[in-house]
């Protein structure tokens, strides 16, 4: 990357062009339209467009079936795989987050935190069911027991900060509860963001499961809070009070954390339970038990 | 298959009419006595643990739905009743939330064992101001009830065996709006779980059934809870308002209707208040052709019956499989004529009074307008008493999916009846609705039960039964029928906060 400015005389480098994750694929913007985000003016991001979240939202509802559908020990292998591809990518994410300002030393733990990160929800995809489902023990002759199941599709917007921790932090909660995750980018800094999809184009993900955009981050926030087939909303930073009045038309599930990004400290916050509760449903099955 | 008892008559030529089981087997009343039941002309509201008139000294009338003879009068609550109710319940809260949990839990068993004492009163009240049979109140409303305050005593002192590592913490006050379809067994669901959990209350109970709220008010009393612990404020719209928008209230609990949830949510975006629902429904009841067809029969009318199907988890869609639809058609219209309407204290009674006029004339304008050409209304032919709020079981066959009586909630005695050919078919049909809450499954099949069941994109799936409650099942909507679980270790989840956590929008 940085070979390109130097202008020395040296091989020119081959400059990548920035691409939104949608649906398996990395296709630029249907709007044709890129941006120099604040943090990396050197780059031209495909800048998505309110059509690019609608085609994303139809790819991930695609997507959520096809991930739910896996077993869950299945799940928990792709998304180790994901932790495999980051980590053999690592050097490249932490040159992206350099890029957009962040200390190498810092980067280089972030980084690392995020690979730890996604081995930790890789190994909790299998016991999400186990840890907030039930088997009640209600009066009468009934079997009785609670499962869980995703909420649906739900549109996560990665802190500000130049961080894939910050990003993984919140798309990885309802990701494992088997939801489809549609993950804006930070707008002034998504490079690693990005980068990211291109690890989860090579992961085994199923198409739609995962997908990045990167864009005017209010505008589409807000855009996402009034699509009715976006079913939960994971924001960092608080919203505005009109993102969750949009949301209540059709009762999304919307939760948000403060925007304060300790990398060092953060990979250990995450790790809860109560992070994937919010988009998981419950459901309780009743049979009768007879000996007939 | 049973037999009823009257084919062997028919077939050997008898002229008996065909089987009129009303006319044939009359039962003589039997009316719980209610004289007993002292009822009030005013009670006040409920704050810091005494009765006190409201701030504008205005009434409304409470009236029984089946005879709309005034019951008593209720206090209008306004903003500054309600404040006085948040002050009340934020002032009790440290106090309340530092007591040892195993004496918040002696408080809820001492209020279940009241329930229990004085459970037929309660019973009685239910049914004159609410228009439930008097069956149903003291077979199902009152036990759940105390069960519930049961339960949720036993998870005050254990909160950290239910959320290991995560330190939970009490919201604080949590303001609460309830409907008039259960008046105490919602009173129960919001107020158990709240309690145990270190929090402190103030309940709107819905304007028409607020009696039996007040009457609890008095077991607090008997039961000696901290003033202020609770604190039931009374009235319209207005009232639920002025509650669930005070800035001291930490977070609101409503059970309703979806547009009114969905206003609350609207209103609370950005508060940073935690916000519970529970909203409307319209539950699919799938029957497969090779189900227990009689056991599938009665479990459908109870579906949609029960509690004149005041009920946001009513099975109040039929889907049954084509192969069977005729049979179970007329085994489904036979047994509806049996179904005794009326007095809600006679204790033959098997669905009572609509709950209100406006309510009636709801059910009454869904019927008319909600279905296409070709449908057809099946009515039971009983006899309706002249005075009170009336509607007969009512069936609606040949709908289409897109009938405003298959995709809105009625909430009343109206099942709409539509046909599947297989399970990929059902489950379409199924889950093609906004909401999300209940379903039912008749079928004799292990794996196709939890085949079907799973594919259910709803909160409650109730196999070869429909309609069971427990204080230890989770219960509540996928979708447009709200979020958050009452019941169970999850229900709990609503009222705490663990270090942390994620922030509502």
């Amino acid at each position: 990357m940085s070979d390109a400015h130097e202008g020395t005389g040296a091989r020119p480098a081959v400059l990548k062009t920035w691409k939104l994750f949608v649906g398996g694929a990395l296709p630029r913007s249907e709007s044709g339209r890129t941006y120099q985000p604040a943090a990396a003016r050197h780059c031209n991001v495909a800048r998505a467009s309110r059509k690019d979240l609608r085609d994303a939202v139809e790819a991930a509802r695609k997507g959520q079936g096809s991930w739910w559908n896996r077993d869950a020990y299945n799940r928990g292998q792709i998304v180790y795989r994901i932790a495999e591809m980051l980590e053999t990518r690592a050097t490249a994410i932490v040159d992206e987050l350099v890029a957009c300002g962040v200390e190498q030393e810092v980067a280089r733990r972030e980084v690392e935190a995020s690979v730890d990160l996604c081995a930790w929800h890789a190994g909790l995809c299998d016991k999400v069911g186990v840890l907030l489902g039930s088997q009640n023990q209600v009066s009468g002759p009934f079997f009785n027991f609670s499962t869980i199941e995703p909420t649906g599709v739900v549109f996560v917007a990665a802190p500000e900060q130049p961080s894939l921790l910050g990003l993984l932090a919140l798309l990885l909660p309802p990701l494992v509860g088997g939801n489809a995750v549609i993950a804006l980018c930070s707008e002034s800094a998504p490079l690693a963001g990005l980068a990211f999809g291109e690890v989860c184009a090579s992961s085994d993900v199923p198409a739609g499961a995962i997908n990045l955009l990167a864009g005017p981050r209010a505008e589409l926030v807000g855009h996402a809070a009034a699509h009715r087939a976006i079913d939960g909303l994971l924001l960092a930073g608080r919203p505005e009070p009109s993102v969750g009045a949009e949301a209540a038309d059709s009762v999304k599930r919307v939760r948000w954390c403060d925007a304060e990004w300790d990398a060092p400290g953060l990979a250990e916050r995450v790790r809860r339970l109560d992070w994937v509760e919010p988009f998981v449903e419950v459901k309780t099955l009743w049979h009768p038990v007879s000996g007939w | 298959m049973q037999n009823d008892g009257r084919s062997n008559a028919e077939s050997a030529g008898s002229e008996r009419p065909t089987l009129s089981f009303g006319a044939a087997w009359q039962y003589a009343p039997a009316p719980e006595a209610s004289d007993w039941v002292e009822i009030p002309d005013r009670r006040g509201l409920f704050l810091d643990g005494a009765f006190v008139a409201p701030a504008s000294d205005q009434w409304f009338e409470s009236i029984n739905p089946a005879t709309e003879a005034v019951l008593g009068h209720v206090a209008r609550a306004d903003a500054s009743d309600v404040d006085r109710a948040v002050q009340a319940a934020r002032r009790a809260q440290p106090a309340w939330a530092a007591l040892p949990a195993e004496h918040r839990a002696r408080y809820l068993f001492r209020i279940a064992r009241l329930l229990q004492e004085r459970a037929r009163e309660l019973a009685i009240l239910e049914s004159l101001d609410g228009g439930k049979p008097i069956r149903e109140s003291r077979d199902v409303d009152l036990p759940l009830c105390a069960a519930h305050f049961f339960h949720h005593a036993g998870w005050a002192d254990k909160l950290e065996l239910a959320f290991p590592g995560a330190c939970p913490e009490p919201v604080g006050v949590v303001g609460q709006v309830i409907p008039w379809n259960f008046p105490l067994l919602m009173l129960a669901w919001k107020l158990a779980p709240a309690l145990a959990c270190g929090n402190t209350v103030v309940l709107k109970p819905a304007e028409t059934t607020s009696l039996t709220a007040l009457r609890f008010a008095e077991l607090l009393q008997q039961a000696e809870l901290p003033p202020g612990v609770v604190n039931f404020v009374t009235g319209e719209g207005p009232t639920g308002e002025a509650l669930v928008t005070h800035p001291g209230i930490d977070k609101v609990a409503f059970t309703g209707s979806t547009a009114v949830g969905k206003a609350i949510q609207a209103r609370l975006a950005g508060s940073g208040k935690d916000l519970t629902l529970e909203l409307g429904g319209k539950a699919a009841h799938i029957v497969f052709e090779d189900a227990a067809i009689d056991s599938a029969v009665e479990g459908v009318v109870r579906g949609i019956f029960f509690n004149q199907g005041h009920v946001c988890c009513a099975g109040s869609r039929l889907l049954v499989q084509e192969s069977i639809h005729d049979a179970f058609l007329q085994k489904l219209v036979r047994r509806m004529e049996r179904i005794r309407v009326g007095d809600p204290l006679d204790k033959n009674t098997d669905m009572g009074a609509i709950n209100s006029r406006a309510q009636l004339q709801r059910i009454e304008a869904l019927v008319a307008a909600g279905t296409s050409d070709g449908a057809r209304v099946h009515q039971s032919g009983c006899e309706l008493p002249g005075k009170g709020f009336w509607f007969r079981p009512t069936l609606v066959s040949g709908v289409s999916q897109a009938d405003r009586i298959v995709r809105e909630e009625v909430f009343g005695p109206v099942l709409a009846v539509t046909t599947f050919r297989t399970p990929d078919e059902a489950v379409q049909k199924a889950n093609d609705t906004p909401y999300g809450l209940s379903a039912g499954i008749w079928t004799d099949k292990g794996s196709r039960i939890l085949w079907m069941a799973s594919r259910m994109r709803a909160g409650v799936v109730w196999n070869n039964t429909f309609n069971r409650f427990d204080p230890g099942a989770p219960f509540g909507g996928f979708k447009e029928s709200g979020f958050g679980r009452e019941g169970g270790r999850q229900g709990l989840a609503a009222y705490v906060r663990r270090p942390g956590g994620l922030v509502q929008g």
